[in-house]
């Protein structure tokens, strides 16, 4: 009994940072199929290649430059937002705007392409062996015996993911809310043929959702690079399998449905580690994915889809 | 578009894919830290797109190449000689063939099973399966454990694998396919890996990622096609047809039976698409509420698709099993159904023919050039979105029975 709470309260921390980095990654599934109804099969692919950028930024500046950690990270960080950003931006002109409008499946299978293409591409350019991710972020935030011998810890980069991944959510809430494009964005996913009418550029709109969701994507790729220390081209494909399910569990199109799934499912996911066989932990993700679309298709926060003429 | 806009764009389009490959192909990662450049390819890139961008207007023409060229109607017209002619070939192809060229028919054949199979699901009924390696997987290991522990026999597993993986299919499908269609594919791509990680890490049963080894040639009319019979009293094909056994012979007879297995599946499903439930399969496919409305019901209809594509998977996971002689969850991973897919959809999705031929290509090919193998995986996916963007119902449409009104 006394060694059941220091171990739940560590699983919690733990569960909390590994959901924040779904989350982030939810959001760009959930925004881009809020916005025109499709699953970007590719952004597992984005998240992986924000991470790579963030180690080629560091690698190249790294050693040359005596900067100290904090602003390593903040330019790792920038670089790595603007290039997957442009990313982003890029495979939704190539892959999926010309096929606007086509039959559902059609986009769909593009968009496996897409990630099948990303992978190997960053597969054939970095190598697919695992690539160690400089220790930048040590130390704890804070390191808790209790009285039986049992510490809980929080690193500082598990804090790190934790804080960066609420800020950038708050601030995504009030863009969304607030500003002139999130209330495009809001018109856009509520009927895209009005709001283009109404002389919002739709196609702006989308473009933005993708931007954006990539930009979050780089940012989570990023950190869980620096927190679990090393990244190779295929792990974009678990990841992004994971935060879309994520993404469903908290109801696909719902921006704190995202929030509330990612950090669900890695709570979920760290306790199943922790009590079962770890190389179960993915079987436990993916069948909580057939599980909800079984019981509960729309999610803890959407709203029910009734398919129309 | 003016000659200075023009510009102005696809100076911008190379920025772009400066930003884009600059640290992926500029700055490489070194295994042993630091980085190393290579700004020819960076270089090279923006050219290209630069040049693409400014003659983007010229290169309409490919729009225009669209479906000029059809299938003649697979269906009906034009008598039973083609196809006749086309077993002919097949039959005699392992007896013409280079050696060398057996291993790699028989596995052509393979991929023949699995994407006329696969064609099912994603051509007919339209949905998309992006797990269908894992019904492979059912049925490889269904034939390798049952064969391991009980000693059933390959063509006795041939019917257990292959409804094993249909089963599969419809408890899968049962709760997925009431609802979009994009959850099937996320779905099917989770079930593909967790059947993976359980082979993986099922270490009692499965024996893990070492897998399971001397599974047995399959028999052909009951003769063993090993070089010397297994057990007292079995006999071989070759002590059968009083002939000295030569290497090569085993080969052409498990091309032998692939293609008994291939025409098989075709015979199946070329009658199936002809029943009601074929026609509802693509009537569904194309529009849903206008089934719904005329009494289909869509799960049914599509769990139908779904089993029966699996069914297939399995009879080509047991043959698998058995052509290899020992299989490990490595075999089963998520590029397989990636491939399968590129089959269906450069051949044209529910056109069998152009499966068959893309299944051919697609195995063949890479096997010419084995230099390039490194770049197959991304050559495929571009193939997949080029193919999406150009044209979407493949390189050999199917040409669907249809009526004209006489003018």
């Amino acid at each position: 009994m006394n060694e059941f709470l220091p171990q739940f309260l560590q699983q919690l921390i733990n569960g909390l940072s590994l959901g924040s980095i779904y989350a982030l990654i939810a959001i760009g599934y959930t925004m881009v199929y809020g916005i025109i109804g499709m699953i970007n099969f590719a952004h597992g692919e984005v998240f992986m290649i924000g991470a790579y950028v963030g180690l080629v930024t560091l690698t190249a500046i790294g050693a040359a430059a005596g900067l100290p950690v904090w602003l390593l990270v903040v330019i790792a960080v920038l670089v790595s937002v603007l290039v997957t950003s442009a990313y982003g931006w890029a495979i939704e002109r190539v892959a999926y705007r010309p096929l606007r409008g086509s039959p559902r499946l059609v986009p769909l299978i593009s968009a496996i392409g897409m990630s099948i293409f990303l992978q190997n591409y960053v597969h054939l350019a970095q190598g697919s062996r695992d690539m160690p991710m400089p220790d930048l972020i040590t130390g704890y935030l804070f390191q808790h015996e209790f009285a039986n011998g049992f510490t809980v810890s929080m690193s500082n980069s598990r804090a790190l993911i934790i804080f960066v991944a609420i800020a950038l959510m708050v601030a995504l809430t009030l863009y969304i809310g607030r500003s002139r494009m999130g209330r495009a964005c809001r018109a856009c996913s509520q009927d895209m043929g009005m709001a283009n009418l109404l002389g919002i550029d739709t196609n702006r709109v989308i473009s933005f959702t993708f931007v954006l969701g990539a930009a979050l994507a780089a940012v989570g790729g990023v950190l869980i690079g620096l927190s679990v220390g090393k990244i190779n081209p295929f792990i974009g494909f678990v990841v992004g399998v994971k935060a879309f399910t994520a993404a469903v569990l908290g109801g696909i199109g719902s921006i704190p449905g995202a929030m509330l799934g990612g950090a669900l499912l890695g709570i979920t996911e760290t306790f199943a580690s922790a009590y079962l066989p770890t190389e179960y932990k993915d079987v436990v993700a993916f069948s909580l994915l057939v599980l909800i679309l079984l019981f509960r298709p729309t999610g803890l926060l959407g709203r029910p889809d009734v398919e129309k003429v | 578009m003016s000659r200075p806009n023009a510009i102005k764009n696809a100076s911008l389009a190379a920025l772009v894919t400066a930003v884009l490959t600059i640290p992926m192909l500029g700055l490489r990662l070194q295994p042993g830290g630091g980085l190393e450049h290579d700004w020819l390819l960076v270089l090279f890139a923006c050219a290209a797109v630069f040049a693409v961008q400014l003659t983007g207007d010229r290169l309409g023409f490919l729009a225009r190449l669209k479906p000029t060229f059809r299938l003649p109607a697979v269906v009906g017209e034009g008598g039973p000689w083609p196809y006749v002619i086309a077993l002919l070939v097949a039959l005699a192809w392992p007896f013409v063939a280079p050696r060398d060229w057996l291993d790699v028919s028989v596995l052509a054949m393979i991929y023949v099973l699995l994407g006329l199979g696969l064609n099912i699901v994603v051509g007919f009924a339209g949905l998309l399966d992006l797990g269908y390696v894992a019904f492979y997987a059912v049925g490889a290991y269904t034939y390798a454990l049952l064969s391991l522990y009980f000693g059933f026999s390959f063509w006795e597993c041939l019917l257990i694998g292959g409804g094993l993986a249909a089963t599969f299919g419809v408890l899968l499908g049962f709760p997925v396919l009431r609802l979009r269609g994009d959850y099937l594919a996320i779905v099917t791509l989770g079930f593909g890996e967790i059947i993976r990680l359980i082979l993986n890490n099922w270490d009692s049963l499965t024996h893990g990622p070492d897998g399971i080894n001397n599974i047995p040639k399959p028999t052909l009319l009951g003769f063993e096609i090993t070089k010397r019979a297994s057990s007292e009293g079995a006999r071989t094909l070759w002590e059968a047809l009083g002939i000295t056994y030569n290497s090569a012979y085993q080969g052409m007879a498990l091309y032998l039976i692939v293609l008994l297995l291939v025409v098989f599946t075709l015979f199946v499903i070329n009658r199936l698409v002809r029943m009601p439930v074929g026609r509802a399969w693509e009537a569904l496919r194309e529009d849903e509420i206008a089934c719904r409305s005329l009494g289909l019901n869509p799960t049914t209809v599509k769990l139908s698709a779904f089993a029966l594509g699996a069914f297939f998977a399995g009879i080509g996971g047991v043959f698998f099993a058995a052509k290899q002689g020992s299989i490990t969850p490595e075999s089963f991973v998520f590029v397989e159904s990636a491939v399968v897919l590129a089959i269906v959809v450069l051949g044209g999705m529910g056109s069998q023919f152009g499966v068959i031929l893309a299944a051919l290509a697609l195995t063949i090919i890479p096997e010419l050039a084995r230099e390039f193998s490194e770049y197959r995986m991304l050559v495929f996916g571009l193939v997949m979105v080029l193919m999406m963007i150009w044209r979407p119902q493949g390189l050999l449409p199917a040409s669907r029975p249809r009526l004209e009104l006489p003018q």
